[in-house]
């Protein structure tokens, strides 16, 4: 049962990252951009502990939260960048 | 490992990607910035959190012992979201990004 849940939430989750995508080819601006970024790495952190359940390995913890760090960290300095036209002041 | 843990692990990562694809949908259908910031901003954090959770419980069911890595995430996350969410928007505002009024066709 574990599997075919696993394998639904892979479909959906991958249906997910694809509208996703495509708001980040189409976006009208850079903003729009931004936040399909923000939210395919949201979609990515979300898949890998699903992986590790299918799997049945405790070892994508860690590359999820990398990944979640990772990943607020880019929003938050491409958000930075929008604001002030710098990183670092 | 039990049908019961079987039961909620299954239905968790389910419910977990269905949160997700329906912040997705928010964020590829929804007609201004700050909506598309909106959809995905409170769905995803469920998404993900339901997911981490199921395999939390998986995990604490089949090792018998609690494995709380995925507390972690849900926490990461929930606590990050919003920050983002907030300085997108600001930088959306400052950017001055037309929004949506229903009198107005779509741009």
């Amino acid at each position: 049962m574990i599997a075919t849940a696993t394998n639904l939430a892979f479909a959906l989750l991958g249906i997910a990252m694809m509208l996703a995508f495509w708001r980040l080819l189409r976006g009208p601006d850079v903003v729009d951009r931004v936040v399909a970024i923000d939210k395919l790495y949201v979609n990515a952190c979300a898949m890998l502990p699903a992986y590790g359940i299918r799997m049945d390995t405790l070892l994508h913890f860690e590359a999820a939260l990398i990944i979640a760090m990772l990943g607020f960290l880019t929003t938050a300095a491409f958000a930075k960048f929008l604001l002030r036209g710098d990183i670092i002041e | 490992m039990s049908v019961a843990g079987e039961i909620v692990v299954s239905a968790l990562v389910v419910l977990g990607g269905v949160f997700c694809l329906l912040g997705s949908i928010g964020l590829a259908r929804l007609p201004d910035v700050f909506m598309r910031l909106h959809g995905p901003g409170k769905a995803t954090t469920l998404g993900v959190g339901c997911v981490a959770l199921a395999s939390v419980v998986h995990f604490s069911v089949r090792l018998n012992s609690p494995s709380l890595g995925g507390l972690l995430i849900i926490l990461f996350v929930a606590i990050t979201t919003p920050v983002s969410a907030h300085l997108v928007a600001k930088a959306a505002l400052h950017r001055r990004l037309p929004q949506w009024r229903r009198d107005r066709d779509e741009s």
